[in-house]
């Protein structure tokens, strides 16, 4: 499916001077505008208490803002997040296939009819073999894409990812950056993706908003224009690391700043 | 041989050679199996010779410490007897260990819907647990008219509250992750309870199921103890009081062993069930694999 340009790209949600303060005081968000477009993948990039899982958390419906709005294009429907957290979150006591079907299950869908998506899902993944295992039974890196299919099976207009290969090894995790761009590349998804690794943010995706902590507020966006499929070959091109060194000073910045 | 092995078909590296060590652990692995069954067998065996040894030397008479002869004659000789009181003790146990089950986990997932319900009567299943049941069965028997339902109520006083303690901590122990994609993907109370608080729940129940069994039979020989024998015909507590009164300590001895036998079974098989239910995904019923 191919991509339209940044600026041609519909709009699904928009943020708008998002607040959020603790009970305690802390201020974990201060005025976080940002538009989310359809076929955009952004990942959120700062140092852990910038406030970008809170912003996650935010759009992903889990805490109400102190102050600012949410909009979804069109409104809000069922069906129209997915989320893949730091672990993989899986019920031990289900199969994959089970896992995958939960979204449509609590919308009352019974596994019939549904089957063929949750095996597509699967199957996009590389797991279709293993439908009838259990978690336990699966890798670090396996759990975590029974994960992803889990929250692409609806075809959600929006797929929040908080810091998901964070906890797995280096290897694991270029694999399955490379397979997460080329998934989307099929489908075509929405992704909002939380990371504090630089190269990651680079790599993956087309627009990158840095954030700054004490009080959590972006300080900058960047766009990455290279173009996809990207791969292995785009990790040691001159470009990545142009846009690398350019990210990670714009990180530095608002580090310095925030100390 | 891992899932992953299966399904690819690639068997690990060197398979089928194995080193000094290996073969060190592997045998020790064996002789433990061999020794878990064989060494309880050649201890009861021993026990039961030098008992016998010491009632023969010490010319011991035998309404004060019978043989295991004699306490096998009696066990085959009064066995009608001794099988209709079994029954009886098996099923005021076995009515108590399901009233346990419904009223612990159902009072379990009341308290986990409304905190309010919990907060007002938790702390009163507290001190019904932490009051000896010895003590309040005779206050029972003077209220309610129907031995077999005091005997019930005795029995239930015990054994609810591992149920209930066990359950609820179960319910309480969901993944926040899940708990949170739960509530993304709109789930209803139900839904959540059902998919996601129960099966959470289940091995914790399990644990507090194992507690119960063996409770409840400690609650049902406690009340036939205090019921005496009026009504109902005698269980096997109120035969090992009986025969205590007539000093024939073999049949004791009989009864004690059957009751002894009743709390094994119980545990094995409630072992077993939850062996069952959670091998495919619970850590407690994996065998590792390397």
């Amino acid at each position: 499916m191919p991509v339209a340009p940044l600026s041609d790209r519909p709009p699904v949600m928009e943020l708008a001077g998002i607040n959020k303060t603790f009970a305690g005081g802390i201020v974990a968000l201060d005025g976080m505008s940002m538009a989310v477009n359809a076929g955009d993948f952004i990942s959120l990039l700062g140092p852990s208490g910038c406030g970008k899982s809170t912003a996650l958390r935010i759009m992903a419906g889990l805490t109400q803002p102190t102050a600012g709005r949410i909009d979804w294009h069109g409104g809000q429907r069922a069906g129209d997040l997915g989320v893949v957290f730091q672990e993989p979150t899986l019920m031990p006591w289900a199969t994959v296939a089970d896992n995958v079907w939960l979204p449509f299950r609590l919308r009352g869908k019974s596994y019939g009819e549904v089957r063929d998506d949750v095996l597509e899902a699967l199957r996009l993944v590389g797991l279709e073999k293993f439908q009838t295992a259990y978690p336990r039974e699966l890798s670090g890196g396996m759990k975590m894409r029974v994960s992803i299919a889990r929250a692409m099976v609806t075809h959600p207009r929006l797929i929040l990812m908080d810091e998901p290969f964070a906890a797995l090894d280096e290897i694991t995790r270029f694999k399955l950056n490379n397979d997460l761009l080329a998934l989307k590349a099929k489908i075509g998804c929405t992704v909002v993706f939380v990371t504090h690794s630089v190269f990651e943010s680079v790599f993956l995706s087309d627009r990158i908003v840095v954030m700054a902590a004490r009080p959590g507020r972006v300080v900058r966006e960047l766009e990455v224009d290279a173009p996809y499929p990207r791969d292995d070959a785009f990790r040691t091109s001159a470009g990545y690391a142009a846009h690398c060194r350019e990210a990670s000073d714009a990180l530095h910045a608002a580090m310095e700043a925030a100390a | 041989m891992s899932l992953v092995e299966r399904i690819t078909g690639q068997a690990a590296p060197g398979a089928g050679a194995i080193d000094a060590d290996e073969a060190r652990r592997q045998s020790r692995a064996r002789m433990e199996r061999i020794a878990r069954w064989v060494l309880p067998v050649v201890m009861l065996l021993a026990t039961l010779w030098l008992w016998d040894r010491i009632v023969a030397w010490n010319e011991i008479p035998h309404y004060i410490l019978p043989g295991p002869g004699r306490v096998w004659d009696s066990l085959t000789g009064d066995w009608a007897m001794l099988w209709d009181a079994a029954l009886l003790t098996a099923r005021i146990t076995l009515m108590a260990l399901v009233l346990a089950v419904l009223g612990g986990a159902g009072l379990a997932i009341l308290f986990n819907q409304s905190k309010m319900l919990e907060l007002s009567l938790y702390p009163y299943a507290v001190i019904l647990q932490v009051t000896p049941v010895v003590s309040i069965a005779p206050l029972i028997f003077i209220y309610v008219e129907s031995k077999t339902a005091g005997m019930l109520l005795c029995a239930w006083i015990v054994a609810f509250f591992p149920v209930l303690s066990s359950t609820t901590l179960g319910l309480n122990s969901v993944d926040h992750n899940l708990r949170d994609l739960f509530r993304i993907y709109g789930a209803s109370r139900w839904q959540k309870l059902w998919f996601l608080q129960l099966p959470s729940a289940l091995p914790y129940f399990l644990g507090g199921l194992k507690i119960a069994g063996g409770l409840s039979l400690i609650g049902a020989v406690v009340a036939e103890l205090v019921a005496g024998t009026g009504g109902v015909g005698a269980g096997l507590a109120a035969r090992i009081q009986e025969a205590g009164y007539r000093l024939n300590i073999a049949r004791m001895f009989a009864a004690l062993s059957m009751i002894a036998a009743m709390g094994v079974f119980i545990f094995a098989a409630l072992s077993l069930l939850s062996h069952l239910l959670l091998r495919k995904w619970h850590e407690s019923a994996l065998k590792r694999e390397s």
